[in-house]
Protein backbone atom coordinates (compact mmCIF):
# COMPACT_ATOMS: atom_id res chain seq x y z
CA UNK A 1 0.00 0.00 0.00
CA UNK A 2 0.84 3.23 -0.40
CA UNK A 3 2.84 5.53 2.63
CA UNK A 4 0.32 6.35 5.22
CA UNK A 5 0.85 10.30 6.47
CA UNK A 6 0.60 11.19 9.67
CA UNK A 7 0.11 14.78 10.62
CA UNK A 8 3.35 15.66 12.50
CA UNK A 9 2.38 19.59 13.78
CA UNK A 10 2.84 18.54 17.21
CA UNK A 11 1.97 15.66 19.41
CA UNK A 12 3.40 12.16 19.88
CA UNK A 13 3.44 11.82 15.86
CA UNK A 14 6.52 9.17 16.88
CA UNK A 15 4.59 6.67 18.36
CA UNK A 16 2.74 6.45 15.00
CA UNK A 17 5.03 6.33 12.59
CA UNK A 18 6.63 3.58 14.69
CA UNK A 19 3.47 1.59 14.84
CA UNK A 20 3.03 1.77 11.12
CA UNK A 21 6.42 0.51 11.05
CA UNK A 22 5.91 -2.38 13.02
CA UNK A 23 3.07 -3.30 10.48
CA UNK A 24 5.42 -2.94 7.60
CA UNK A 25 3.92 0.49 6.38
CA UNK A 26 5.54 3.17 5.42
CA UNK A 27 4.80 6.64 6.73
CA UNK A 28 5.15 10.01 5.45
CA UNK A 29 5.17 13.37 8.15
CA UNK A 30 2.57 16.01 6.99
CA UNK A 31 3.51 19.38 7.55
CA UNK A 32 2.50 21.65 5.13
CA UNK A 33 0.08 21.47 1.96
CA UNK A 34 2.58 19.98 -0.37
CA UNK A 35 2.92 16.83 1.97
CA UNK A 36 -1.15 16.31 1.48
CA UNK A 37 -0.38 15.70 -2.28
CA UNK A 38 -1.23 11.99 -3.27
CA UNK A 39 -1.91 10.84 -0.02
CA UNK A 40 -5.09 8.27 1.02
CA UNK A 41 -4.75 7.55 4.45
CA UNK A 42 -3.97 10.26 7.52
CA UNK A 43 -3.08 9.64 11.07
CA UNK A 44 -4.14 12.42 13.19
CA UNK A 45 -2.40 11.72 16.01
CA UNK A 46 -2.39 12.64 20.03
CA UNK A 47 -1.39 15.99 21.10
CA UNK A 48 -3.32 19.26 22.18
CA UNK A 49 -5.77 19.91 19.55
CA UNK A 50 -6.01 23.77 20.45
CA UNK A 51 -1.91 23.98 19.12
CA UNK A 52 -2.68 21.42 16.26
CA UNK A 53 -5.31 23.70 15.03
CA UNK A 54 -3.40 26.66 15.51
CA UNK A 55 -0.99 25.07 13.17
CA UNK A 56 -3.34 23.89 10.27
CA UNK A 57 -4.19 27.17 10.57
CA UNK A 58 -0.64 28.55 9.95
CA UNK A 59 1.18 26.13 8.07
CA UNK A 60 -1.78 26.69 5.57
CA UNK A 61 -2.39 23.10 5.95
CA UNK A 62 -6.50 23.86 7.25
CA UNK A 63 -8.21 24.49 3.86
CA UNK A 64 -6.37 21.71 1.82
CA UNK A 65 -7.07 19.51 4.28
CA UNK A 66 -11.06 20.35 4.31
CA UNK A 67 -10.68 19.39 0.74
CA UNK A 68 -8.83 16.37 1.00
CA UNK A 69 -11.46 14.87 3.08
CA UNK A 70 -14.18 15.60 1.27
CA UNK A 71 -12.18 13.83 -2.07
CA UNK A 72 -12.42 10.66 0.81
CA UNK A 73 -9.07 10.37 2.82
CA UNK A 74 -9.15 7.94 5.15
CA UNK A 75 -8.06 8.59 8.42
CA UNK A 76 -7.13 7.66 12.16
CA UNK A 77 -8.17 10.32 14.75
CA UNK A 78 -6.65 9.80 18.03
CA UNK A 79 -7.51 12.00 21.23
CA UNK A 80 -6.99 15.57 19.88
CA UNK A 81 -6.95 14.19 16.57
CA UNK A 82 -10.63 12.93 17.24
CA UNK A 83 -11.58 16.25 18.16
CA UNK A 84 -10.36 18.28 15.13
CA UNK A 85 -12.41 15.21 12.83
CA UNK A 86 -15.59 15.65 15.52
CA UNK A 87 -18.68 16.91 14.15
CA UNK A 88 -19.81 18.98 17.72
CA UNK A 89 -17.03 20.09 20.00
CA UNK A 90 -18.19 21.02 23.84
CA UNK A 91 -15.86 22.74 26.85
CA UNK A 92 -13.43 23.92 23.92
CA UNK A 93 -12.29 27.46 23.34
CA UNK A 94 -14.73 30.04 21.76
CA UNK A 95 -13.53 29.83 18.50
CA UNK A 96 -12.95 25.88 18.30
CA UNK A 97 -13.10 24.61 15.02
CA UNK A 98 -13.55 21.10 13.68
CA UNK A 99 -14.00 19.81 10.76
CA UNK A 100 -17.10 17.79 10.76
CA UNK A 101 -15.78 14.67 9.18
CA UNK A 102 -16.58 12.39 11.55
CA UNK A 103 -20.71 12.32 13.03
CA UNK A 104 -19.97 12.48 17.03
CA UNK A 105 -19.99 14.92 19.92
CA UNK A 106 -17.52 15.07 21.96
CA UNK A 107 -16.57 17.12 25.55
CA UNK A 108 -12.93 18.08 26.02
CA UNK A 109 -11.32 16.68 28.46
CA UNK A 110 -14.51 15.01 29.30
CA UNK A 111 -12.51 12.67 31.99
CA UNK A 112 -11.33 15.81 33.95
CA UNK A 113 -7.67 16.64 34.60
CA UNK A 114 -4.27 15.09 33.99
CA UNK A 115 -4.63 13.40 37.60
CA UNK A 116 -7.95 11.93 35.87
CA UNK A 117 -5.97 10.40 33.37
CA UNK A 118 -6.37 6.42 33.57
CA UNK A 119 -5.73 2.96 31.70
CA UNK A 120 -8.89 0.19 31.18
CA UNK A 121 -9.11 -2.96 29.51
CA UNK A 122 -11.43 -2.56 26.73
CA UNK A 123 -13.34 -5.01 24.59
CA UNK A 124 -12.75 -3.98 20.53
CA UNK A 125 -15.55 -5.65 18.09
CA UNK A 126 -13.64 -8.03 15.82
CA UNK A 127 -9.98 -7.65 18.01
CA UNK A 128 -10.68 -8.73 21.62
CA UNK A 129 -8.92 -7.26 24.64
CA UNK A 130 -6.96 -4.29 24.18
CA UNK A 131 -6.01 -1.44 26.99
CA UNK A 132 -7.18 2.06 26.67
CA UNK A 133 -4.66 4.42 27.99
CA UNK A 134 -6.82 7.51 28.33
CA UNK A 135 -4.77 10.73 28.88
CA UNK A 136 -7.03 13.91 29.43
CA UNK A 137 -9.28 12.19 26.87
CA UNK A 138 -12.18 13.64 25.27
CA UNK A 139 -15.19 11.80 25.75
CA UNK A 140 -18.15 11.11 23.02
CA UNK A 141 -21.03 11.94 24.38
CA UNK A 142 -23.26 11.19 21.24
CA UNK A 143 -22.86 9.30 17.85
CA UNK A 144 -24.84 9.81 14.47
CA UNK A 145 -26.68 7.03 12.46
CA UNK A 146 -23.34 6.20 10.52
CA UNK A 147 -20.81 5.79 13.10
CA UNK A 148 -20.74 2.36 14.44
CA UNK A 149 -19.21 1.71 17.72
CA UNK A 150 -16.48 -0.70 18.56
CA UNK A 151 -15.78 -0.28 21.89
CA UNK A 152 -17.57 1.39 24.71
CA UNK A 153 -15.65 2.16 28.64
CA UNK A 154 -17.86 2.51 31.68
CA UNK A 155 -16.73 5.11 34.02
CA UNK A 156 -18.69 4.02 36.67
CA UNK A 157 -21.85 6.33 35.33
CA UNK A 158 -22.99 3.83 32.42
CA UNK A 159 -20.97 2.42 28.97
CA UNK A 160 -20.40 5.21 26.43
CA UNK A 161 -18.95 4.82 23.27
CA UNK A 162 -14.40 5.30 23.00
CA UNK A 163 -13.77 3.58 19.53
CA UNK A 164 -15.73 4.78 16.72
CA UNK A 165 -15.88 4.05 12.58
CA UNK A 166 -17.95 5.68 9.94
CA UNK A 167 -16.77 4.88 6.07
CA UNK A 168 -13.62 6.37 6.19
CA UNK A 169 -12.65 7.48 9.70
CA UNK A 170 -11.82 5.77 12.69
CA UNK A 171 -12.20 7.76 15.64
CA UNK A 172 -10.54 6.87 18.91
CA UNK A 173 -10.69 8.51 22.22
CA UNK A 174 -7.52 6.30 23.86
CA UNK A 175 -3.95 6.35 22.76
CA UNK A 176 -3.44 2.68 20.94
CA UNK A 177 -0.03 4.76 20.01
CA UNK A 178 1.27 4.65 23.50
CA UNK A 179 1.19 1.27 23.64
CA UNK A 180 3.34 -1.82 21.66
CA UNK A 181 -0.21 -3.11 20.38
CA UNK A 182 -0.75 -2.77 16.90
CA UNK A 183 -3.99 -4.07 15.94
CA UNK A 184 -5.95 -0.63 15.69
CA UNK A 185 -3.43 0.46 13.68
CA UNK A 186 -4.16 -3.16 11.55
CA UNK A 187 -7.48 -2.38 11.42
CA UNK A 188 -7.07 0.80 10.23
CA UNK A 189 -4.88 -0.29 7.33
CA UNK A 190 -7.43 -2.69 6.75
CA UNK A 191 -10.01 -0.44 5.92
CA UNK A 192 -8.03 1.55 3.56
CA UNK A 193 -7.06 -1.29 1.86
CA UNK A 194 -10.72 -2.73 1.61
CA UNK A 195 -11.54 0.30 -0.13
CA UNK B 1 -1.23 4.44 41.25
CA UNK B 2 -5.03 3.92 42.05
CA UNK B 3 -7.18 1.10 41.05
CA UNK B 4 -10.83 1.45 40.26
CA UNK B 5 -13.30 -0.16 38.44
CA UNK B 6 -13.46 2.51 36.08
CA UNK B 7 -9.64 2.38 35.27
CA UNK B 8 -6.39 2.77 36.83
CA UNK B 9 -4.82 6.37 37.21
CA UNK B 10 -1.32 7.48 37.89
CA UNK B 11 0.57 4.72 35.54
CA UNK B 12 3.73 5.34 34.20
CA UNK B 13 1.96 5.10 31.12
CA UNK B 14 -0.13 8.10 31.59
CA UNK B 15 1.89 10.22 33.51
CA UNK B 16 4.85 9.83 30.36
CA UNK B 17 2.25 9.81 28.36
CA UNK B 18 0.87 13.74 28.93
CA UNK B 19 4.96 14.53 27.86
CA UNK B 20 4.53 12.63 25.10
CA UNK B 21 1.35 14.89 24.07
CA UNK B 22 3.66 17.98 24.09
CA UNK B 23 6.07 16.94 22.15
CA UNK B 24 6.63 19.92 19.49
CA UNK B 25 5.10 22.40 21.29
CA UNK B 26 5.70 25.34 23.56
CA UNK B 27 4.93 25.30 27.12
CA UNK B 28 4.88 29.04 28.37
CA UNK B 29 5.80 30.69 31.81
CA UNK B 30 2.48 33.12 31.97
CA UNK B 31 1.91 35.25 35.66
CA UNK B 32 -1.75 35.98 34.96
CA UNK B 33 -4.51 34.79 32.97
CA UNK B 34 -4.29 37.68 30.60
CA UNK B 35 -1.03 36.25 29.56
CA UNK B 36 -2.35 32.54 29.85
CA UNK B 37 -4.71 33.80 26.99
CA UNK B 38 -2.33 35.18 25.02
CA UNK B 39 -0.17 32.31 25.11
CA UNK B 40 -2.89 29.54 24.04
CA UNK B 41 -3.78 31.97 21.46
CA UNK B 42 -0.28 31.76 20.53
CA UNK B 43 -0.89 27.86 20.20
CA UNK B 44 1.01 26.97 23.41
CA UNK B 45 0.95 23.21 24.37
CA UNK B 46 0.52 24.08 28.44
CA UNK B 47 1.35 26.97 30.54
CA UNK B 48 3.94 27.21 33.72
CA UNK B 49 1.63 29.01 36.27
CA UNK B 50 3.64 30.95 38.06
CA UNK B 51 4.42 34.75 40.43
CA UNK B 52 7.41 35.71 38.97
CA UNK B 53 9.32 34.91 35.63
CA UNK B 54 12.77 33.60 36.48
CA UNK B 55 13.85 37.07 35.19
CA UNK B 56 12.61 38.71 37.93
CA UNK B 57 13.45 36.59 40.97
CA UNK B 58 16.49 36.63 39.63
CA UNK B 59 15.95 40.88 39.39
CA UNK B 60 14.23 40.64 43.22
CA UNK B 61 16.28 38.08 45.26
CA UNK B 62 14.60 37.07 48.09
CA UNK B 63 13.10 33.53 48.73
CA UNK B 64 11.44 31.91 45.72
CA UNK B 65 8.30 29.88 46.31
CA UNK B 66 5.41 27.74 45.07
CA UNK B 67 2.64 30.44 43.56
CA UNK B 68 -0.57 31.48 45.37
CA UNK B 69 -3.42 28.66 44.30
CA UNK B 70 -5.57 31.71 43.80
CA UNK B 71 -3.29 32.79 40.66
CA UNK B 72 -3.09 29.12 39.57
CA UNK B 73 -7.13 28.43 39.78
CA UNK B 74 -8.00 31.61 37.67
CA UNK B 75 -5.31 30.18 35.22
CA UNK B 76 -6.85 26.98 35.11
CA UNK B 77 -10.09 28.88 34.67
CA UNK B 78 -9.06 30.70 31.77
CA UNK B 79 -7.70 28.26 29.49
CA UNK B 80 -8.26 24.87 28.29
CA UNK B 81 -4.60 23.12 27.46
CA UNK B 82 -2.67 21.85 30.71
CA UNK B 83 -1.63 24.20 33.48
CA UNK B 84 1.90 23.62 35.22
CA UNK B 85 3.01 24.56 38.14
CA UNK B 86 6.54 25.24 39.68
CA UNK B 87 7.34 23.91 43.41
CA UNK B 88 10.79 24.09 45.28
CA UNK B 89 12.96 21.02 44.90
CA UNK B 90 12.35 18.80 48.13
CA UNK B 91 9.28 20.58 49.03
CA UNK B 92 7.36 17.58 49.14
CA UNK B 93 4.29 19.41 50.80
CA UNK B 94 3.81 22.41 48.04
CA UNK B 95 3.72 19.62 45.59
CA UNK B 96 0.59 17.88 47.67
CA UNK B 97 -0.88 20.98 47.37
CA UNK B 98 -0.68 21.59 43.56
CA UNK B 99 -1.77 18.02 43.14
CA UNK B 100 -4.71 18.57 45.10
CA UNK B 101 -5.44 22.16 43.26
CA UNK B 102 -5.35 19.26 39.98
CA UNK B 103 -2.29 21.13 38.08
CA UNK B 104 -1.60 18.61 35.35
CA UNK B 105 2.59 18.52 35.41
CA UNK B 106 4.63 19.82 38.89
CA UNK B 107 8.00 21.14 37.72
CA UNK B 108 10.57 20.30 40.66
CA UNK B 109 12.14 23.40 39.78
CA UNK B 110 15.70 25.23 40.70
CA UNK B 111 14.28 28.68 39.94
CA UNK B 112 12.50 28.52 42.97
CA UNK B 113 14.87 28.35 46.20
CA UNK B 114 15.65 24.43 47.18
CA UNK B 115 13.79 23.40 50.53
CA UNK B 116 16.19 20.31 50.88
CA UNK B 117 19.70 20.49 50.06
CA UNK B 118 20.05 16.26 49.76
CA UNK B 119 16.69 15.23 48.54
CA UNK B 120 14.20 15.87 45.84
CA UNK B 121 10.64 14.79 46.29
CA UNK B 122 9.81 11.12 45.62
CA UNK B 123 7.53 11.45 42.68
CA UNK B 124 6.64 7.86 42.60
CA UNK B 125 4.04 9.05 45.71
CA UNK B 126 2.04 11.50 43.37
CA UNK B 127 -0.58 10.72 40.31
CA UNK B 128 0.76 14.30 39.41
CA UNK B 129 3.51 13.74 37.24
CA UNK B 130 6.69 16.01 37.43
CA UNK B 131 9.22 16.84 35.29
CA UNK B 132 12.15 17.68 36.60
CA UNK B 133 15.60 19.47 35.32
CA UNK B 134 18.61 17.96 34.11
CA UNK B 135 22.53 19.84 33.02
CA UNK B 136 23.84 15.81 32.69
CA UNK B 137 23.03 12.48 32.03
CA UNK B 138 23.34 11.56 35.85
CA UNK B 139 21.32 14.04 36.78
CA UNK B 140 18.41 13.04 34.57
CA UNK B 141 18.63 9.60 35.13
CA UNK B 142 18.55 10.52 39.33
CA UNK B 143 15.17 12.32 38.75
CA UNK B 144 14.15 9.46 36.33
CA UNK B 145 14.61 6.78 39.38
CA UNK B 146 12.75 9.08 41.71
CA UNK B 147 9.73 8.92 39.28
CA UNK B 148 9.94 12.24 37.39
CA UNK B 149 8.44 11.75 33.50
CA UNK B 150 9.55 14.49 31.81
CA UNK B 151 13.32 15.49 31.64
CA UNK B 152 14.04 19.42 30.63
CA UNK B 153 17.85 20.94 30.68
CA UNK B 154 18.32 23.16 33.41
CA UNK B 155 19.55 25.98 31.16
CA UNK B 156 19.95 29.13 32.84
CA UNK B 157 16.68 30.48 33.77
CA UNK B 158 15.92 34.27 33.13
CA UNK B 159 19.14 35.11 31.32
CA UNK B 160 17.77 34.96 28.17
CA UNK B 161 21.15 33.25 26.89
CA UNK B 162 20.75 29.51 25.49
CA UNK B 163 24.61 28.55 25.50
CA UNK B 164 23.80 26.54 28.96
CA UNK B 165 20.87 24.84 27.67
CA UNK B 166 23.23 24.17 24.57
CA UNK B 167 25.55 22.80 26.92
CA UNK B 168 22.99 20.30 28.78
CA UNK B 169 21.31 18.88 25.80
CA UNK B 170 24.86 18.51 24.31
CA UNK B 171 26.39 16.79 27.18
CA UNK B 172 23.23 14.33 27.96
CA UNK B 173 23.31 13.41 24.08
CA UNK B 174 27.17 12.70 24.39
CA UNK B 175 26.84 11.02 27.47
CA UNK B 176 23.65 8.57 26.12
CA UNK B 177 25.75 8.06 22.69
CA UNK B 178 28.27 6.47 24.91
CA UNK B 179 26.07 4.52 26.72
CA UNK B 180 24.68 3.38 23.42
CA UNK B 181 28.07 2.23 22.30
CA UNK B 182 29.63 0.36 25.60
CA UNK B 183 29.45 -3.38 25.90
CA UNK B 184 27.50 -4.59 28.68
CA UNK B 185 30.01 -5.09 31.39
CA UNK B 186 31.34 -1.04 31.00
CA UNK B 187 27.97 -0.12 31.96
CA UNK B 188 28.06 -0.84 35.45
CA UNK B 189 31.35 1.66 35.20
CA UNK B 190 29.37 4.09 33.48
CA UNK B 191 27.02 3.70 35.90
CA UNK B 192 29.21 4.52 39.02
CA UNK B 193 31.08 7.36 37.43
CA UNK B 194 27.36 8.58 36.34
CA UNK B 195 25.43 8.18 39.86
CA UNK B 196 23.30 6.93 38.17
CA UNK B 197 20.62 3.49 38.59
CA UNK B 198 21.90 0.47 36.74
CA UNK B 199 18.86 0.01 35.56
CA UNK B 200 18.29 3.18 33.97
CA UNK B 201 21.68 3.16 32.70
CA UNK B 202 21.10 -0.24 30.62
CA UNK B 203 17.46 1.15 29.46
CA UNK B 204 19.28 4.06 27.78
CA UNK B 205 22.09 2.11 26.49
CA UNK B 206 20.00 -0.38 24.57
CA UNK B 207 17.14 3.17 23.78
CA UNK B 208 19.95 5.53 22.92
CA UNK B 209 17.51 7.82 24.24
CA UNK B 210 15.82 8.97 27.82
CA UNK B 211 13.13 6.55 28.41
CA UNK B 212 11.00 10.04 28.96
CA UNK B 213 10.67 12.39 26.51
CA UNK B 214 13.66 15.40 26.91
CA UNK B 215 12.54 19.13 26.94
CA UNK B 216 14.53 22.28 26.94
CA UNK B 217 14.22 24.77 29.21
CA UNK B 218 16.50 27.70 30.13
CA UNK B 219 17.56 30.71 27.58
CA UNK B 220 15.23 30.04 25.17
CA UNK B 221 14.01 33.84 23.51
CA UNK B 222 13.90 33.56 19.99
CA UNK B 223 12.64 31.13 17.08
CA UNK B 224 16.41 30.42 16.14
CA UNK B 225 16.55 29.61 19.55
CA UNK B 226 14.18 27.42 19.53
CA UNK B 227 14.97 25.84 16.33
CA UNK B 228 18.47 25.56 17.08
CA UNK B 229 17.62 23.07 20.21
CA UNK B 230 15.22 21.11 18.71
CA UNK B 231 17.98 20.48 15.87
CA UNK B 232 19.50 19.35 19.44
CA UNK B 233 17.14 16.77 19.91
CA UNK B 234 15.26 18.49 22.29
CA UNK B 235 11.37 17.22 21.46
CA UNK B 236 10.19 20.52 22.65
CA UNK B 237 10.36 23.64 24.53
CA UNK B 238 9.32 25.66 27.38
CA UNK B 239 10.00 29.13 27.07
CA UNK B 240 10.21 31.68 30.40
CA UNK B 241 10.61 35.01 30.43
CA UNK B 242 11.29 35.24 27.09
CA UNK B 243 8.04 36.00 25.57
CA UNK B 244 6.73 38.42 28.07
CA UNK B 245 10.04 40.39 28.23
CA UNK B 246 10.25 40.73 24.65
CA UNK B 247 8.70 44.39 22.58
CA UNK B 248 5.92 42.54 21.21
CA UNK B 249 4.81 39.36 23.66
CA UNK B 250 1.94 38.00 21.11
CA UNK B 251 4.08 37.92 17.84
CA UNK B 252 7.27 36.41 19.92
CA UNK B 253 4.66 33.59 21.41
CA UNK B 254 3.45 33.37 17.99
CA UNK B 255 7.00 33.05 15.97
CA UNK B 256 8.43 30.63 18.55
CA UNK B 257 5.31 28.17 18.16
CA UNK B 258 5.84 28.23 14.46
CA UNK B 259 9.77 27.67 14.80
CA UNK B 260 8.97 24.72 17.23
CA UNK B 261 6.57 23.05 14.69
CA UNK B 262 9.07 23.85 11.31
CA UNK B 263 12.28 23.77 13.15
CA UNK B 264 14.19 21.87 10.27
CA UNK B 265 12.20 24.37 7.82
CA UNK B 266 14.80 27.29 7.94
CA UNK B 267 12.68 29.13 5.28
CA UNK B 268 9.67 29.23 7.29
CA UNK B 269 11.80 30.34 10.83
CA UNK B 270 13.50 33.15 8.87
CA UNK B 271 9.80 34.28 7.86
CA UNK B 272 8.57 34.36 11.43
CA UNK B 273 11.61 35.82 13.01
CA UNK B 274 11.33 38.84 10.64
CA UNK B 275 10.27 42.16 12.43
CA UNK B 276 9.94 40.81 15.39
CA UNK B 277 11.37 43.62 17.25
CA UNK B 278 13.66 42.92 20.30
CA UNK B 279 13.94 39.70 22.55
CA UNK B 280 14.66 39.97 26.02
CA UNK B 281 17.51 41.99 26.70
CA UNK B 282 18.97 38.73 28.48
CA UNK B 283 22.60 38.26 30.35
CA UNK B 284 26.13 37.11 29.94
CA UNK B 285 26.26 34.08 32.10
CA UNK B 286 29.85 34.25 32.77
CA UNK B 287 29.04 37.31 35.20
CA UNK B 288 26.10 35.95 36.70
CA UNK B 289 25.92 35.95 40.39
CA UNK B 290 23.41 33.48 41.16
CA UNK B 291 23.34 30.33 38.60
CA UNK B 292 20.25 28.26 39.34
CA UNK B 293 21.44 25.38 36.87
CA UNK B 294 23.67 23.87 40.37
CA UNK B 295 20.80 23.82 42.64
CA UNK B 296 19.60 20.09 42.77
CA UNK B 297 21.91 17.07 42.79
Amino acid sequence: MRAVGVLALQGDVREHVSALNNLGVSSALVRVPADLVGLEALIMPGGESTAIAHLLKTSGLKDPLANALSDGLFVLATCAGLILMASNVSDGRSDQWSYSALDVSVRRNGYGRQIASFEAPLDVLGVGEVTGVFIRAPRIESVGTDVDVLATHDHGDGAHPVLVRSERIIGCCFHPELTSDTRIHQLFIDMVTSQ
Amino acid sequence: MSNGSSGTTGTARVKRGLADMLRGGVIMDVVNPEQAKIAEDAGAVAVMALERVPADIRRDGGVARMSDPEMIRQIQEIVTIPVMAKARIGHFAEAQILQSLGVDYIDESEVLTPADEANHIDKWAFTVPFVCGATNLGEALRRIGEGACMIRSKGEAGTGNIVEAVRHLRTINAQMRRLHTADAAELFALAKDLQAPIGLVQEVAELGALPVPMFCAGGISTPADASLVMQLGAQAVFVGSGIFKSDDPTRMAHAIVEATTHYRDADIVAKVSTGLGAAMKGAETATLEMRLAERGW
